[in-house]
């Protein structure tokens, strides 16, 4: 070969390597993105029931139950609009309190219970979960235009 | 008074700056030594001065000056002095300060250390060092200065978040800045050089100490956030691919590129565009981390918004920095002369892919780290991308890339031998694969992704042994004069090696033995975990500094005997009202044993507790501070000292090139 197909045939190996790099990448990209959905569209069906997500919004004032075990926990997910029951299986976070802000991850059941494998709660007694916040903020403006 | 006198402090060293930016730049272009030597003295001047202030603005937080309202938000009267002290850099305003401290700092040492450099070279990485911190000076004089005041002033400040009150915590900031802008210095020889149009082998040699120090600070300074992460967060997680430890790894990838890459610029001449381009990006990629994690971007696009002359800034700055440099690098990167060629297998070759796997690895971590932020701020929805998604990339990339690890470092520049490669690794692969095989078996289970981890590391592991028979097989002299004899560069990359084969021995089995178990624990009742027994003790009431703390007590045996008792805590700071769980970590030879409180159940005192196994995780720490260690010690060899003339550098590539 000469030093020119040399080189050519090193960047065509190159750029085939990179190319395997991209479609590997890409894939378990799309394959591992979590969406994030509100409480209003979960009720309005929106919320997909064959792959995990997201939700936010406040711990519902009254709701969070131990059972027996001490180690399972079920609240009520609100965004003041809609809904949504959630059950957890572990220690939650330290500044997971009803009344505040909370995401959680997880799939929604067939009957509608929210089985959450992670529940986050920044550590910040102030701080909001973005995503909860946009979430009650579209509710509450759902609200307003259905009054007006 | 002491906070303006900082402030003023500030607004002189923006003035040097701007001198230190302006003259050399000028007369360096022009040729004019006067102008050029004004570089050095301004660099001194300008550390002296955020030195200064920076001072003034420690001095107000541990003498709890409440009328600067950095102080008041984010400090507290009962804060312990240490803690008032790191609260100097815990907030925007303050680690943005430390910044440009950092960045006066290796303007200084620059400036001390590069006697041996041509007059125009010094000046203008001087010069573009200066330009830099004219940008951050300005950003915290216009946007956010560290010293405004509060009228009137609070009395008593809102705490330091309890989460940074740790000592991980005091040091990992300023070792993680020591590496971000470490990369300026890599940075601004990489524009220098552009400048000058001199692409030579010296400049090479110049800059590649400088980057495989600012490359070992960062490593610290992420071991250090890792490790705090760990401790702290009572998860008992050390990575969890989250935005802020992104934002630091970037860097580190692509600074991990710069130095392989500058091997081979410096010692083949090759590689050139491409270097120069990597210590564009590495820096880049530092500038976008600061911000990242800095600006409130990350916890909201929107909070970004909230400020708009700080976004702006932030987003015109970087535009500036990324855009000139890579501009510049446009016009004048195709001028460069590229070095002598190389075979398809060769050290070249396979630097090439250590490279190409960084680099995709790099944009990897970028496209899960920036695209939620792009979808957000563009109002199409809130996704968010976790570790499956960098789990399933970075295992498949970086295991052909530790794979090459063994074999580059043995192969000749140029031109290698494969068959005679096979001939010297073939035991290698032999033990290294048996280990994959065997070592999984001893342990709980075999796991395919542990076995592959124990190979690799094996593989690792058993080239530097075989380096180092090769090196010491030849010449005479006794075992250990050949060992002193050998360089540094070679100690420390074989030591760094070495530390990377530790730290994938430790995630092989802490990925895939490590076990926890979320518990309910009455008073005097008892867990087991991995063969330990946990028994709990019941709590007591016990007062902190800035808090109140339910301490439990809980007994760790092993075969009915009692080995450590933890106490892992659950506070309640009085300032912020804020909980927080203190976890009780003990190592067990390289198993940590690792108990963290939950939540008190009832008023008999059952609390939730979790317990984890954590077995070599300290392997993990251990390999990382090979690293380092390697790091220093191949920046300290003696030939980035010694002055070389830019002739004697062409003369001798020549004769290597022949």
């Amino acid at each position: 070969m000469k030093p020119r197909h040399k080189k050519l045939a090193l960047i065509a190996v190159v750029v085939a390597a990179l190319g395997v790099a991209v479609v590997l990448v890409l894939n378990a990209f799309n394959s591992n993105l979590v969406f994030f959905f509100s409480p209003t569209q979960v009720a309005n069906g929106e919320a997909p029931t064959n792959r995990a997500f997201r939700i936010g919004g406040l711990v519902e004032e009254g709701s969070i139950k131990r059972e027996a075990d001490g180690l399972t926990t079920r609240f009520v997910v609100t965004d003041t609009a809609k809904t949504i029951p959630v059950t957890y299986t572990g220690i939650l976070p330290d500044l997971f309190k009803e009344g505040k802000g909370v995401v959680a991850e997880g799939r929604l059941g067939p009957d509608g219970l929210f089985a959450a494998t992670q529940v986050l709660a920044k550590h910040d007694e102030n701080y909001m979960p973005p995503e909860a916040a946009s979430a009650i903020e579209q509710a509450q403006k759902a609200q307003k235009t259905v009054v007006e | 008074m002491i906070p303006e006198l900082g402030h003023f402090a500030l607004i002189i060293a923006l003035l040097l700056a701007l001198i230190q930016a302006a003259l050399p730049l000028y007369g360096a272009q022009r040729g004019n030594l006067t102008l050029m030597a004004v570089a050095r003295p301004a660099a001194q001047g300008q550390f002296v001065f955020v030195a200064l202030a920076f001072g003034c603005l420690a001095y107000s937080f541990l003498t709890n000056d409440f009328s600067v309202e950095n102080v008041a938000r984010n400090s507290f009267s009962q804060l312990p002095e240490i803690y008032r002290f790191t609260a100097t850099w815990g907030s925007h305003e303050g680690s943005m300060l430390l910044w440009v401290l950092i960045l006066a700092f290796w303007s200084t040492a620059v400036s001390v250390f590069s006697r041996h450099l041509p007059e125009d070279m010094a000046a203008r990485v001087l010069g573009i060092m200066g330009l830099i911190s004219i940008g951050f000076l300005a950003f915290l004089l216009t946007t956010s200065n560290p010293f405004e005041r509060l009228l009137p002033a609070a009395m008593d400040g809102n705490d330091m978040n309890p989460l940074l009150q740790d000592w991980g915590m005091i040091i990992h900031p300023p070792m993680l800045y020591m590496g971000y802008v470490g990369f300026a210095v890599a940075f601004a020889f990489a524009i220098a050089a552009l400048l000058s149009g001199k692409m030579d082998v010296a400049w090479a040699r110049w800059s590649r100490p400088w980057t495989t120090v600012a490359w070992a600070f960062l490593t610290l300074g992420i071991m250090l956030g890792s490790w705090w992460a760990y401790r702290e967060l009572g998860w008992g997680g050390w990575w969890f691919w989250d935005p802020t430890e992104n934002a630091s790894f970037m860097p580190w990838l692509a600074g991990t590129a710069l130095i392989h890459s500058l091997a081979v610029t410096e010692k083949r001449g090759a590689f050139k565009a491409w270097t120069v381009l990597l210590a564009l990006i590495a820096f880049s990629l530092s500038l976008l981390g600061t911000f990242l994690v800095r600006s409130g971007v990350l916890s909201s696009v929107h909070a970004f918004a909230t400020d708009p002359a700080r976004g702006a800034f932030i987003l015109g700055f970087l535009a500036v920095v990324i855009g000139g440099s890579l501009a510049l690098y446009a016009w004048r990167a195709p001028k460069m002369i590229t070095g002598s060629g190389f075979t398809w297998f060769s050290r070249e070759s396979l630097l090439l892919a250590n490279n190409v796997i960084l680099v995709a690895a790099l944009g990897a971590v970028l496209l899960g780290t920036l695209y939620p932020l792009f979808m957000d701020a563009m109002g199409l929805g809130k996704i968010s991308v976790g570790p499956p998604y960098f789990n399933a990339v970075f295992v498949p990339l970086m295991a052909p890339a530790l794979f090459l690890m063994g074999i580059g470092p043995l192969a000749r520049w140029k031109e290698a031998s494969l068959p005679d490669m096979v001939v010297r690794m073939k035991w290698a692969l032999g033990v290294a694969l048996a280990t994959g095989l065997l070592l999984p078996l001893t342990l709980d289970g075999f796991k395919p992704w542990a076995s592959l981890g124990f190979f690799l590391a094996a593989w690792i592991a058993l080239a530097v042994l075989t380096a180092f028979v090769d090196r010491l097989r030849h010449g005479q002299g006794s075992l250990g004069q050949k060992l002193a004899t050998l360089p540094r560069g070679f100690w420390g990359m074989q030591l760094a090696h070495f530390g990377m084969a530790v730290g994938v021995a430790g995630i092989a089995v802490v990925a895939n033995y490590a076990t926890e178990r979320d518990v309910r624990m009455d008073v005097g009742s008892y867990a087991e975990l991995a063969g330990y027994t946990f028994t709990f003790r019941g709590t007591t009431e016990h007062d902190g500094p800035n808090y109140r703390a339910a301490r439990g007590t809980v007994e760790v045996g092993k075969n009915g005997k009692t080995i450590s008792t933890l106490h892992p805590e659950k506070r309640v700071y009085n300032a912020s009202g804020m909980a927080m769980t203190e976890a009780a970590v003990r190592p067990v030879a390289f198993t940590d044993i690792y108990v963290a409180m939950g939540e008190q159940l009832d008023d008999r005192g059952a609390w939730t507790v979790r317990l984890f196994y954590k077995p070599f995780i300290n392997w993990l720490w251990l390999g990382a501070a090979f690293m380092v260690v390697g790091g220093f010690l191949a920046a300290s060899e003696k030939r980035y000292r010694i002055a070389l003339r830019r002739s004697d550098v062409s003369k001798n590539l020549a004769a290597q090139g022949a």
